[in-house]
């Protein structure tokens, strides 16, 4: 005899990890409405996220109490402003296992990559000696892969181009997946440095990485890891990740704008030549020349960031009450329940991997039929914010034979309810350019 | 539903059934333009009979924003001198920077025809590239095609 168990009405609105009401309400923003009166649905974490008010505050209060310019000046400002902003690079470095001398400030991840690429141009022209250790030249290979942010494949283009180096690359498989199928011929001995996302911008595939830090130490080469969609989402532990640095963006993780992390092993940054040079990153300058400061300063030219690192801190710190395994279980059961629910919708397409298995909250699609804008159109009109277009990851799209996708990604205050508004607002979409 | 202000029947008309789409010759000019910040791409020939727009034939793809408006501009321009076709791009532009502004649509509705549908696609700052795209393509086209000569 079988017995047939349907499956109850809302089971798979299982509780999630987060309290979605309560994380809301720290949010200002999203108390806002948008288009004639409706409930902001914010899908679009993954271009930049919103703010709750503890960082909004923490800005506030530095600008309002401490305001200074750190590492210059002995007056009690400079004190408090100086300590501040490193009390926030040891909390930031604590968030990813790092000790505070390997925290390095940026703009944001793009710069922080740039850093490190044109470093590696730098150094072959380097006076210092030990500057030329890691020089990049003819006969080079560097290595990046096919499912990279702009971010992390236009400046390896520029350095190969700037020193005679060879770009090669890892293709995608048609699920989604890095196609690690002739790693050891693309990573060989010719190679210096990989570059590779720990989670997919546009996929939201998450990389094996170990197989591909394994194989790149083999050979010598450094390896940077684009954690700019990794970081924000799970717990990521620079002690187990194999890399030679990490790079990551302020701004997609509760923090302000204007501020990305560059973590580099010591040993090895100790070793990289400056990218941008002036202020505060010298050790002692004469009219003829200079000489610089060990790291983390020989990084950070400038006056810098201060406000934002100290509200990138109170990011850290936010997340950190949080739990960031919770903050990877909560975004799991999200994805899961949007995957389940766009499979629900005759025309809707994935573009990335179909279940949660090594997968993170980005998840583009199409929609037969309509545009990716018409649809974004279609949602805005509801107050649904996604992103639409390439995502900055134009070599992706183009691999999958698609123009562009619609893209949703999800964050600490995203619930059911936002997924099932999205599912709503697609099925609008098809009614209203009569594609069903 | 702000919707229908964006998408008139008549721009939805001239995206499921556009006008004059496909490459043909003979052409004097061809242009290939791409909206970077969305992968929307246009391929665009003119082929002129002296002074006269005697063909535009495209290829390409995009939304449905960017699709009708190379259709409607099939319509508006051929027949046209290069200049006017030209000021006729000046007057969309024009259109497309109305902000919605009903006075402006009414204004140039009688030489933008189908196109003065677009006034919707004002109001969105996000969407005006794609209606302009097409022009843009046009443009640079036919000042190829014209070489200056008479200019």
């Amino acid at each position: 005899m079988t017995v047939t168990v349907s499956r109850p009405v809302g089971a798979q609105q299982a509780p999630l990890p987060l309290d979605v009401e309560a994380i809301r309400a720290d949010f200002p923003i999203l108390s806002r409405t948008v288009r004639d009166g409706k409930r902001l649905v914010y899908l679009d974490s993954g271009a930049t996220s919103q703010k709750p008010r503890s960082v909004l505050d923490a800005e506030r209060w530095f600008y309002e109490n401490v305001n200074a310019a750190p590492h210059r000046g002995a007056h009690q400002l400079a004190e408090e402003a100086t300590a501040a902003y490193e009390a926030a690079r040891a909390a930031i470095g604590a968030f990813i296992g790092a000790p505070e001398q390997e925290i390095v400030f940026t703009r944001n991840t793009t710069e922080a990559i740039n850093l490190v690429a044109y470093a590696l141009s730098n150094a072959a022209t380097a006076k210092e000696p030990e500057f030329r250790t890691y020089a990049v030249g003819q006969g080079d290979e560097i290595v990046v892969t096919e499912m990279e942010h702009h971010a992390n494949l236009v400046p390896w283009q520029q350095l190969c181009e700037r020193t005679g180096a060879t770009l090669r690359w890892l293709g995608l498989t048609d699920d989604g997946r890095l196609d690690l199928s002739d790693l050891t011929t693309v990573i060989n001995e010719r190679t210096k440095l990989v570059a590779v996302t720990q989670q997919s911008n546009i996929l939201g595939t998450i990389n094996p990485l170990g197989e591909i830090t394994a194989r790149a130490h083999e050979v010598g080469a450094l390896v940077l890891v684009d954690g700019a969609q990794s970081v924000p989402h799970q717990p990521v532990d620079v002690t187990q990740l194999g890399a030679d640095f990490l790079v990551f963006s302020g701004h997609k993780m509760l923090g302000p704008t204007g501020v990305g992390v560059l973590w580099g092993r010591y040993d090895v940054l100790d070793k990289l030549p400056p990218f941008l040079t002036g202020g505060s990153m010298i050790e002692v300058v004469r009219m003829e020349r200079s000489t610089f400061a060990a790291p983390p300063q020989r990084f950070e030219a400038g006056v810098p960031m201060t406000a934002q690192v100290i509200g990138l801190a109170a990011a850290v710190e936010y997340l950190e009450a949080l739990g960031m395994e919770n903050v990877e279980a909560h975004e799991k059961a999200i994805t899961g329940y949007a995957l389940e629910k766009l499979a629900e919708i005759p025309g809707v397409t994935v573009v990335g991997p179909p279940d949660t298995v090594a997968r993170g909250g980005a998840v583009s699609f199409t929609v037969e039929g309509i545009h990716p804008h018409d649809v974004g159109q279609v949602l805005d009109d509801l107050g649904i914010a996604v992103r639409v277009g390439h995502h900055c990851a134009w070599p992706v799209v183009r691999r999958y034979g698609v123009p562009a996708t619609t893209r949703a990604t999800f964050y600490v205050h995203t619930g059911y309810d936002d997924i099932d508004a999205l599912a709503d607002g697609i099925l609008a979409a098809q009614k209203f350019f009569g594609t069903v | 539903m702000q919707l229908e202000n964006m998408y008139q029947e008549i721009i939805l008309d001239h995206y499921r059934n556009p006008h004059g789409r496909g490459l043909r010759e003979p052409f004097e000019a061809e242009v290939h333009h791409v909206n970077p910040t969305c992968g929307d791409e246009v391929t665009l020939r003119v082929h002129l009979d002296g002074d006269t727009i005697a063909d535009v034939s495209y290829e390409g793809m995009g939304c449905s924003i960017s699709q009708a408006s190379v259709s409607a501009m099939y319509d508006l321009v051929i027949g046209k001198t290069v200049p006017q076709a030209l000021e006729t791009g000046e007057h969309f532009m024009t259109l497309m920077q109305a902000k919605g502004d009903p006075a402006v649509a009414e204004k140039l509705e009688d030489e933008l025809e189908d196109a003065v549908a677009f006034a919707g696609v004002s109001k969105y700052p996000a969407r005006i590239k794609c209606a302009l795209m097409s022009w843009m393509a046009l443009k640079d086209a036919s000042a190829r095609a014209w070489g200056g000569s008479t200019r």
